[in-house]
């Protein structure tokens, strides 16, 4: 059942990225590398750097916003910490086209932000925020931001109390707690956390073309175009099929890296007793 | 017109049993007028909100045909179901004028039994010569008209009149304006602009028109295809390009909205009704069809959907105090012929995807 449902769709992706686009649209069974050469023009390559450079300034500021959340939510009482735990979920509870359009509601140059700063006569003429890359990082950055904190959480809370007792007690200030021994060993749920907003932040289509305004483009909006605007599947699977790779790629270094972490004292402990 | 179909379908019903069960199993393009549609299921594929809320019920009603309607958002998403598989499950799709041409050269269209469609003797006669499909042989006009700018005539110190008041606007203009996001209209006023056909397939004029449109990208507030009206209505945009019928959704709400075709010209947009060649109901197709075409059904779509309909008869019923509060809408055939109708550009159309990639990632 995995196989039919997870595996025949991603076949079909590389199968279809050798053929070619139909006169009319449709698929020619016409097999060529033609859709991979088309890749290296330097439109898509922009494209491509571009949804990458977003992923990674989402990504950043969901840790930086994520990780004192997550640490804030550890230290509450039991009760708080459901509350502030079902908090963060709630938004995913409700229709997400629903919470982009409230930010419309929030960003346009009539809208609160706005008129609350011109109201407050900080301002005299409106910002133009809407319609511009940084609402799309806002708008990921809003959407993606829990897929960031829990993970972090889950790996905070996990930890050992009694560690953090222990290097307060020998001393330690809690900066030099936090650095020695709270955040190393919180690194795969960083790592898991990066991974959980970057992929769909480089690869969401619909943000970018409610509050960018069509005018900033990221992979999947090209993907997502060569479907259902230029009926060019050949071309849209091979844009797919980079899209995976790369995200195959990063999931198996994400792997990589917290075994190393995790097995990391298995070693020395090993390497000690020969 | 109703009463003349059910005579037909009950001489039907009496006639022949054995034979249509045989016609339903064979692909067979032949059509047997004397099928008993009724026998039939129809599952026709529409845009959402395109045509009267209680159509399947009436026309189920009138036919005693059993009827799906589903929807589709764009052409495009419909072609995808149309191209890829054998038998998309669909009959009759309603698709714009330039993706039945593209359909029909797929081999995918039914032609027109002429025979069992009699209401076409409604439509004007301009309805009927139309490039992308001469004589109306695999599809039949729902809904046509035009491209243009759709305005806030109380927020615009002069009215627009030409393509260039949009593409290199009036320095109080800059950053409220609106253009169309789908590749072929978002070239469109640039093409235009500079004398161009709305079909060029010369990759230089794409290339003058990437150069402008880079220039205008600047000016603009967003590309948008489907909330311009709204953006006018709340006054965050002042001008749009638009299509026609959709700019009246704006007027509904606001009359300041006014609607106009720039001088140098635009496109003629028409909207058809196909037969799809693999359909196993092809009798009912053709009736469905027929049935559309009758002068009271497309009365209603002009009426409430606000967009023109090449049925003559259908808008001598339309209500004047419509037309007065919707101009566009008395919009003469002779008028829309003067534009340019668009067509299918076949191995050149990715040319167009491309500059729309080039543009909004540019």
């Amino acid at each position: 059942m995995l196989l039919v449902f997870v595996l025949a769709p991603l076949v079909l992706i590389l199968g279809y990225s050798f053929f070619q686009r139909g006169r009319f649209g449709g698929v020619v069974f016409n097999f060529s590398f033609d859709n991979f050469a088309r890749l290296i023009d330097p439109l898509y390559v922009n494209v491509i750097m571009t949804s990458v450079g977003m992923g990674l300034v989402v990504t950043i500021l969901a840790l930086a916003l994520g990780y004192p959340t997550a640490l804030a939510i550890v230290r509450l009482s039991p009760k708080w910490r459901t509350i502030a735990l079902v908090a963060v979920l709630l938004p995913f509870w409700t229709n997400f086209l629903v919470r982009t359009y409230a930010w419309i509601l929030l960003l346009n140059n009539a809208g609160w932000i706005n008129q609350a700063l011109q109201g407050m006569g900080v301002i005299h003429e409106p910002l133009t925020m809407l319609y511009t890359p940084q609402a799309v990082a806002i708008g990921l950055l809003y959407m993606y931001l829990p897929l960031m904190i829990l993970p972090l959480y889950s790996s905070l809370a996990s930890q050992d109390a009694q560690l953090v007792e222990a290097a307060t007690n020998l001393g330690a200030s809690p900066w030099r707690v936090f650095r020695t021994v709270t955040f190393p060993m919180s690194i795969p749920g960083v790592l898991t956390g990066c991974v959980f907003v970057f992929v769909p932040a480089m690869s969401n289509f619909v943000i970018p073309e409610l509050l960018g305004g069509g005018k900033t483009v990221l992979i999947g909006n090209l993907i997502r175009d060569q479907f259902l605007k230029a009926r060019d599947w050949p071309f849209g699977a091979a844009l797919a099929l980079v899209l995976t790779l790369l995200l195959i790629a990063l999931l198996v270094a994400q792997q990589r890296a917290s075994k190393r972490l995790t097995d990391g004292p298995e070693e020395r402990k090993v390497s000690s007793r020969a | 017109m109703r009463s003349k179909i059910i005579p037909l379908l009950v001489v039907a019903t009496f006639a022949t049993t054995a034979l249509t069960s045989c016609a339903g199993a064979t692909t067979s393009s032949a059509l047997d007028p004397s099928a008993d549609v009724t026998k039939q299921t129809l599952v026709v594929s529409n845009w959402a909100g395109y045509y009267p809320e209680g159509l399947a019920a009436d026309f189920e009603a009138a036919t005693g045909i059993k009827i799906t309607i589903v929807n589709h958002a764009t052409n495009e998403e419909i072609m995808g179901k149309l191209t890829t598989g054998a038998d998309s499950g669909i009959d009759v799709a309603f698709v714009s004028g330039q993706y039945a041409q593209a359909l029909n050269e797929a081999g995918l269209l039914q032609p027109m039994e002429k025979s069992m469609i009699p209401n076409e003797k409604n439509l004007y006669t301009e309805a009927t010569t139309l490039s992308y499909d001469m004589g109306n042989n695999y599809s039949i006009p729902y809904a046509w008209g035009t491209t243009g700018l759709c305005y806030r005539s109380d927020l615009m110190p002069t009215a627009p009149t030409s393509w260039n008041d949009l593409l290199n606007p009036a320095p109080e203009l800059v950053g409220k304006t609106t253009m169309l996001s789908t590749e072929r209209w978002m070239a469109l006023p640039a093409l235009k602009a500079m004398g161009m056909s709305v079909n060029s397939t010369n990759p230089d004029d794409l290339a003058k028109v990437k150069t402008q449109l880079l220039t205008t990208k600047k000016t603009l507030l967003a590309f948008d295809d489907t909330t311009f009206y709204s953006k006018l209505i709340s006054g965050e945009s002042v001008m749009a390009e638009a299509w026609d019928g959709w700019c009246n959704y704006g007027i509904a709400e606001d009359p300041n909205i006014k609607f106009v075709v720039p001088s140098e010209g635009s496109d003629l947009w028409v909207d058809t009704m196909t037969v799809l060649k693999s359909s196993q109901n092809k009798e009912a197709a053709m009736a469905f069809v027929n049935y559309i075409l009758e002068a009271k059904t497309q009365a209603w779509v002009a009426e409430n959907i606000l967009y023109k309909v090449p049925n003559e008869a259908a808008m001598k019923l339309v209500d004047p105090a419509v037309l007065a509060s919707y101009p566009n809408l008395t919009m003469t055939p002779a008028e829309l012929l003067k534009q340019e109708t668009v067509i299918d550009l076949g191995e050149f159309s990715p040319q167009y995807t491309k500059l729309a990639t080039e543009v909004m990632a540019g």
